[in-house]
């Protein structure tokens, strides 16, 4: 199958395709078959299942994520071939690990599986990058570090995306972080005037053009290493 | 010539009979009124007041009645900015550059609560106002201001227009910002400007 062939959602399946339910209890709907597959397959890589208002959630164990989802991705028998959304949930307790979520979506079985993994706090936040299996992981993860500071490590350009690279408050969707940000508000907007986004980037192409010096070190690093960015 | 002015200001006469080819008026009358009426508009659309903006150009509304029908998506052809919508902190540097393209005379127009005070994102990502970055003539209120609240914010900007004095040096000069912050106005006015009120009071700034 070649990568432009068009994929008609629930061609899989024989007999007639799947429906959505319309009415999902809170805890008794019906398991994904996904989940029970991956018990099977990889045992005690796979934490807990559970299904919530019709929606399967698999916690995974933060090292096997990478495997989990390439298997998923790859298997003929699940053929998870889309990536909705890489994200992460904080809680308020201290206690309680952040959570790394990626949505997946199988359109020839018209399946949708949740993965989860719990990154405990206290340590360092770095989890497997699926770029190399969805390139819509690309923009996703780069979100996601922007927001939570998760670290997706083989993401081939770990960049801020939606606040400027130079930004150096945090990041803002995690708890301990103020609503309005660490610094005063003349400050913020001192910082924001001297992003300079015409001297970081040529029109023609989105390259970085000049201002090398003001990156952040490990995207110099990279620069260095010949990478190419904003492609 | 049909306009509505001052009493004081009545010195454009045309009799074709005895003066044909005349036309006696004060330089700043005339030159004023050019301007006032051709306002081409630099539409900086961000948010939900952009939809009003586009409601107030289209025909129920028709801005073309105050020669504005020419939305000059150039800043270098325009002379008003009308600023539609919040103003993220990553957008700052990007209307800055625009305002400072536009040649002068320009004017700039701070349409709704968000783009004139933050809003309701009262948050780390908002400038609290546009004025801490650009200087603005006319602010109006509203979230998103109805067409008429814009027709009547326009009208303002008119009114300040034709009683612009060509004499008067000081109305051109481009305004320079601080060379180290970049910054316009002292940051501790900006702070002051950025202060919680409302309902924001009750959020503190140091988090949980």
């Amino acid at each position: 199958m070649s990568r432009f062939d068009v994929v008609r959602t629930g061609s899989a399946v024989a007999g007639p395709p799947p429906t959505t339910p319309k009415i999902a209890s809170h805890r008794s709907g019906e398991a994904n078959p996904s989940a029970a597959a991956l018990a099977e397959k990889f045992g005690a890589a796979i934490v807990r299942r559970e299904v919530i208002w019709g929606e399967t959630i698999v916690y995974v164990a933060p090292n096997s994520v990478h495997e989990v989802i390439r298997w998923l991705h790859d298997d003929p028998t699940q053929r998870y071939d889309f990536l909705s959304d890489v994200t992460a949930v904080e809680y308020r307790d201290a206690e309680v690990p952040i959570e790394v979520v990626w949505h997946l979506r199988s359109l020839p079985f018209r399946k949708f599986l949740r993965i989860k993994a719990m990154l405990p706090k206290g340590q360092p936040l770095e989890i497997d990058s699926v770029y190399d299996i969805y390139r819509a992981a690309d923009w996703l993860e780069r979100e996601c570090y922007d927001m939570f500071g998760i670290r997706f490590k083989g993401h081939p350009d770990l960049r801020r995306i939606l606040m400027w690279e130079q930004y150096k408050e945090g990041f803002p969707l995690r708890k301990d972080f103020p609503l309005r940000g660490r610094f005063s508000r003349s400050e913020q907007l001192r910082q924001a005037l001297a992003q300079n986004p015409e001297a970081r980037y040529s029109m023609e192409e989105l390259t970085i053009a000049d201002a090398f010096a003001e990156l952040p070190q490990d995207m110099r690093d990279r620069l260095n290493k010949g990478e190419r960015t904003g492609e | 010539m049909g306009l509505s002015t001052p009493a004081e200001h009545r010195t454009v006469s045309y009799a074709p009979e005895s003066q044909e080819g005349w036309v006696a008026t004060r330089l700043d009358f005339l030159v004023n009124w050019a301007r006032a009426n051709s306002l081409w508009p630099m539409p900086f659309g961000t948010a939900c007041c952009a939809i009003e903006f586009m409601a107030t150009a289209a025909s129920d509304f028709d801005l073309a009645r105050f020669g504005m029908e020419r939305m000059s998506f150039s800043p270098r052809q325009a002379d008003v900015l009308i600023c539609a919508g919040r103003v993220p902190f990553k957008l700052a540097p990007i209307i800055r550059r625009i305002w400072q393209q536009m040649p002068q005379p320009k004017w700039c127009i701070s349409m709704g609560a968000c783009a004139s005070s933050g809003g309701m994102f009262d948050n780390y990502a908002v400038v609290q106002g546009i004025d801490t970055i650009i200087p603005v003539d006319v602010y109006v209120p509203g979230c998103p201001p109805r067409p008429e609240a814009l027709i009547y914010g326009i009208r303002m900007l008119q009114e300040k227009v034709k009683n612009e004095r060509a004499a008067d040096k000081g109305t051109r000069d481009e305004m320079e910002p601080d060379p180290t912050s970049q910054l316009y106005i002292p940051p501790s006015v900006i702070d002051e400007l950025g202060e919680p009120f409302g309902n924001s009071v009750n959020q503190t700034r140091s988090g949980l």
